[in-house]
């Protein structure tokens, strides 16, 4: 064997591969790691790709960790190189430098790495449904640095004025939002009833819906877009399931993310939606290990498996698996959703299983219509499983944190909502806990 | 490293604590000022809780294992590499709100003149924290336990 083996390899370069050197480097200071990184940049802030596109921030700001993070983490970053394919017998991984245009070299430049550990953290990718026109030339997705620089570009270049978005979940709005500030008249087109429809009731939704208007952002929901019109191969325009036809000059891709679990598909590492992984962050695979969008893990609050997309689940599943990697000791047991996200202005947060009602669940609410705010908190068994914040989002990390830990709330319910609920009112001995400060084994 | 701790049973809910955190993070650092003209942008990082007669003055805990710290997107919430303490650069906040949604303790707030988070530095540059030095019962204490 020439080279020996990567104690380390990591693919992708973004929150769960920070998360996983972050943590290998607290336990071992110089094995070695290498990262594999496909977009040729220092690692970023995803979600940041909207308020660069609506000129809130410039590039400067961009950057998630420091420039001299990988010197100081002592990574050998490789950036603007893809992988191609694990092979999880021989323990190796293909890989390939990218070109400018995004396109593979040759594949005589390849070559293969052997690792001792894996992490497979290469994210999700989004979801393009099959409408007609989807290829024409002023329609993007929404996920990357990349395509928020395409999309300023397009806009600059066409003096584009009218957009359209398709999708009203959390990137469809972040990216309705971003054209707006920039002066574009927008239309959000959402197949579901409701925008926000995952993390939203069907009332707090409608509050979104109402800071969009008043954003000026236009909606159209319960009806999908069949066409994309094509003019000379660029984008002019859309047309609905019934028949009616919108002109646009661009058409944003936001139906949704998907774990991009290409590079294993067909090896012994089992995948579903997402690459499966247990508490570990391991695959089925012993010594391979995956963390972030591509990954596959047990929600704890309903039992499922299913991926988690959030940023804050990202970095803890990949800190578990470098904890691991390294010989350490760390599980992942209370994944859950938790989303914040602000609509024109209006705070949304929504933990667990917020939009849950009937059977065994408990709703409690309150509203303020003049204050426009809006609480819910769904409990099940004597235990908060989910909650849902608008406009008012002060300490709601109380709640998470009580979702977390499954505390019993019987005791205090009736303060959950009153205004008055604070440390002060909870258990003493969770209490104590959470002000002691002290780790919660990760 | 060194964090805040509450003694319960010695707090007066005097609320000096606040007083003396808003004062050291408002522009002026005068105490009259900053209530008079500053209570529109300068909020204390620290708030006392009561419930009956117990009360405690609460700020960020400085975890170890720091939620908002992997929540933050931007990477602006950060453990300061020499004090251990939990630090948000409001340069590079967003106030995207995150952090308010994991911290167990609630002590993450929006900033009032901002759209950056505010919380607890343990008045960074200070040998004590102001809220400790100024505790008249020394029901504030800074200490490595
Ligand atoms: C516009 C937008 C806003 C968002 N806002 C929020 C928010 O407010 N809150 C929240 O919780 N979440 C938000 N998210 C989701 C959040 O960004 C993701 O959950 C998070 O980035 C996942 O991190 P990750 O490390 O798993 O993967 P990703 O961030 O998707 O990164 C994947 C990495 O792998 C690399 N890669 C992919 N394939 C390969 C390959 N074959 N070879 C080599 N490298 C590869 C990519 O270049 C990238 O570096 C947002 C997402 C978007 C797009």
């Amino acid at each position: 064997m020439k080279n020996a083996d990567i104690r380390y390899l990591i693919l992708g370069n973004s929150t769960a591969a920070v998360g996983a050197i972050e943590a290998i480097r607290k336990i071992d200071a110089d094995g070695a790691i290498v990262l594999i990184g496909r977009e040729p940049r220092h690692v970023y802030s995803r979600p940041l790709i909207s308020y660069l596109l609506a000129g809130e921030i410039d590039e400067s700001r961009m950057d998630y960790r420091p420039r001299d993070f990988y010197a100081r983490h002592q990574v050998d970053a490789r950036l603007g190189v893809r992988a191609l394919r694990v092979d999880p017998r021989l323990r190796t991984v293909r890989v390939t430098p990218v070109s400018a245009d995004g396109s593979e070299r040759n594949d005589a430049t390849a070559e293969e790495l052997r690792f001792e550990t894996l992490l497979i953290a290469t994210g999700g990718a989004p979801v393009v449904p099959p409408i007609e026109g989807r290829d024409a030339s002023g329609v993007f997705t929404f996920a990357t640095w990349d395509d928020a620089d395409r999309l300023t570009a397009w806009i600059e270049k066409r003096n584009a004025q009218h957009a359209v978005v398709v999708g009203g979940g959390l990137i469809g709005i972040k990216a309705a939002e971003a054209l707006r500030a920039r002066g574009a008249r927008v239309l959000i087109v959402e197949r579901e009833d409701r925008v926000l429809p995952l993390g939203l009731d069907r009332h707090a939704s409608s509050m979104a819906a109402t800071a969009l208007r008043d954003a000026g952002v236009d909606l159209e929901c319960g009806t999908i877009i069949e066409r994309i019109v094509v003019a000379d191969g660029v984008v002019s325009g859309v047309t609905f399931h019934n028949g009616r036809e919108s002109s646009c000059d661009l058409v944003v891709m936001a139906a949704g993310v998907a774990p991009d679990a290409s590079i294993v598909h067909g090896t012994a590492i089992r995948v579903d939606h997402g690459v499966l992984v247990d508490a570990r962050s391991e695959t089925s695979v012993p010594g391979i290990y995956a963390a972030g969008d591509v990954a596959q893990g047990i929600d704890s609050l309903s039992g499922a498996s299913r991926p988690i997309p959030i940023f804050p689940h990202a970095y803890r599943q990949g800190a578990v698996a470098g904890t691991n990697m390294a010989g350490g000791q760390a599980t992942f047991n209370d994944a859950f959703a938790q989303n914040a996200v602000d609509v024109c202005g209006l705070s949304t947060i929504s933990i667990g299983l917020a939009t849950a009602e009937g059977g065994d669940f408990e709703v409690l609410t309150t509203e303020d219509q003049t204050a426009r705010t809006y609480k819910r908190v769904v409990l099940r068994d004597g235990r908060i499983v989910g909650a849902l914040f608008v406009g008012d989002i002060d300490r709601v990390g109380i709640f998470t944190g009580l979702i977390r830990e499954k505390i019993d709330v019987t005791s205090f319910k009736h303060l959950l909502l009153s205004g008055r609920l604070g440390l002060i009112t909870l258990p003493e001995g969770y209490r104590r806990r959470v002000v002691s400060g002290e780790a919660v084994a990760v | 490293m060194k964090r805040i701790f509450a003694r319960e049973e010695y707090c007066l809910g005097c609320r000096l604590c606040e007083i003396h955190c808003l004062v050291k993070h408002s522009k002026s650092k005068r105490i009259i000022k900053a209530f008079r003209r500053e209570q529109d942008t300068a909020a204390p990082a620290c708030r006392v809780e009561e419930s009956g007669r117990v009360s405690f003055a609460l700020q960020c805990r400085h975890c170890e294992d720091a939620r908002c710290i992997e929540a933050c997107i931007t990477g602006a919430m950060h453990r300061d590499p020499t004090t251990g303490a939990v630090i948000c650069d409001t340069e590079r906040c967003v106030g995207c709100w995150s952090c308010i949604m994991v911290c167990p303790a609630g002590a993450v707030e929006r900033g009032r003149s901002r759209q950056v988070a505010s919380k607890c530095d343990l008045c960074m540059g200070e040998d004590t924290p102001v809220c400790v030095m100024h505790c008249p019962n020394e029901a504030l204490v800074y200490e490595e336990r």
